[in-house]
């Protein structure tokens, strides 16, 4: 089986990451329940006639996307994965919100074109003209790892070259209310560069896209190698330690080979339990880096997160705002990551240097 | 007739999501489709929900559309003609 690289990536989110030769060196801070994504100038990468039919993720992708690309320096891919757990949410509140408006007529199709989960997918390929592949995984919080599953497979078996994955999602004012009132969303505005260190329950939620060109050929640009993603429903506290260490046993690693752990706080008092049951556990004496605090909580945010860690590996650099304990850095050679939402949807993804 | 015209282009502009325009940027006689604003079939669609929605007409021959939508003077000399509301 073929090794599988990281050779590009590309990011809009709540920092300014669309630049590829910033990482982190500048920090945006917020008072918010919900942050925004730092755009990048959306009509320095789509026409115009094409932006129009765009609802916010889209553009997102299509831009992360983009970016993605010129990293690599590639023209095309060979195929395109897609996760995202809520689509283009702001479309489909549109589409509904017009049915119940209009007493089920006048229903126009734009928006209900922009509202299905695999327009982003969709719209990429045909930003980029690719007519290969082109899949969109839809699974909560692990719809970015189940996109990077299925790349990685296709990889290994040498039935794509270069694949185009990434995560994406947008906020929706009614569907962000609605998260608001059943408490998902914290009840009050926070600073969100204190949010992990909060005392109450609810994430302060985020939006955005991350896209990586992965590759079964390594080039001088080739930024980490993904060694193994794993995703699991359902998984306790108590089986928490016990199953990372069987992961890192089943790829012939040990928790003391892991030099930066990238955990998924999110600051919910309620769920952060589950970070740290291994933070205290396995991996008591592990560096250990958290991004949530700069990005907000979304289905997908753990591509962020993934971005993270490629960047790190590649530049081997840690920003001080990305560290959640004290522990000595030297080289970054083997990285893992864990993310959850809600106690739900678990991933573990380990990526090492090359 | 000019206060419909203003509100075609408005609505024209905000239903089709063009983003860069302004009233001012079209003209009464331009056409929609093609060389002018360039709208396509689902522009096309959105102006006969529009048409519907907002004037009480409803196109059931689509041989009719090519007429009624080939500029604003068209649409707007259509709808004083057959609105219902």
């Amino acid at each position: 089986m073929k090794n599988v690289y990281i050779n590009s990536v590309g990011s809009i989110s709540a920092q300014k990451t669309y630049d590829n030769n910033e990482f982190l060196s500048e920090v945006v801070s917020y008072q918010e329940q919900i942050l925004p994504v730092v755009d990048p100038n959306y009509k320095d990468y789509i026409p115009p006639a094409a932006a129009r039919r765009m609802a916010k993720g889209i553009k997102m992708g299509v831009v992360a996307s983009k970016i993605a690309l010129q990293d690599a320096g590639l023209e095309e891919v060979d195929a395109i994965i897609t996760g995202t757990g809520m689509g283009c949410l702001r479309d489909s509140e549109k589409f509904l919100s017009a049915i119940l408006d209009n007493k089920e007529q006048y229903l126009t199709p734009t928006s209900f074109i922009q509202s299905t989960h695999n327009t982003v997918g969709g719209q990429i390929a045909l930003e980029l003209q690719c007519k290969g592949y082109n899949f969109t995984y839809v699974h909560s919080s692990v719809s970015f790892e189940s996109a990077m599953m299925d790349a990685k497979l296709q990889l290994e078996l040498d039935e794509a070259k270069n694949i185009l994955i990434g995560g994406v999602d947008e906020i929706g004012e009614y569907t962000a209310g609605l998260h608001k009132i059943i408490g998902h969303i914290k009840p009050e505005a926070e600073d969100v560069l204190q949010v992990l260190q909060s005392k109450t329950k609810g994430a302060i939620y985020g939006e955005g896209a991350n896209f990586f060109v992965l590759s079964n050929e390594r080039n001088e640009n080739s930024y980490g190698k993904i060694k193994s993603v794993s995703i699991f429903n359902t998984l306790s506290k108590s089986e928490l330690n016990n199953e990372a260490e069987a992961f890192l046993s089943a790829n012939g690693v040990s928790a003391e080979d892991i030099d930066v752990v990238v955990l998924g706080n999110n600051g919910d008092v309620e769920f952060d339990g589950y970070y740290e049951t291994l933070a205290n556990g396995l991996f008591q004496n592990t560096p250990q880096v958290c991004y949530k605090h700069l990005c907000g909580e979304f289905n997908t945010a753990s591509s962020f997160g993934f971005w993270v860690t490629a960047k790190m590996l590649k530049n081997q650099a840690l920003p001080e705002v990305l560290r959640f304990n004290d522990f000595p850095v030297k080289e970054i050679k083997q990285v893992l990551l864990y993310n959850q939402y809600r106690g739900e949807n678990h991933s573990f993804t380990l990526v090492e240097q090359c | 007739m000019e206060a419909l015209k203003q509100e075609l282009k408005e609505n024209i502009i905000e239903q089709l999501n063009l983003e860069d325009m302004v009233v001012a940027d079209i003209a009464d006689d331009d056409m929609l489709f093609g060389d002018g604003l360039g709208l396509d079939s689902i522009d096309a669609l959105e102006l006969i929900v529009m048409l519907d929605k907002n004037y009480g007409i409803k196109l059931t021959d689509p041989k009719e559309g090519r007429a009624i939508f080939e500029s604003i003077n068209t649409m707007a000399a259509y709808i004083s003609e057959n609105r219902t509301k």
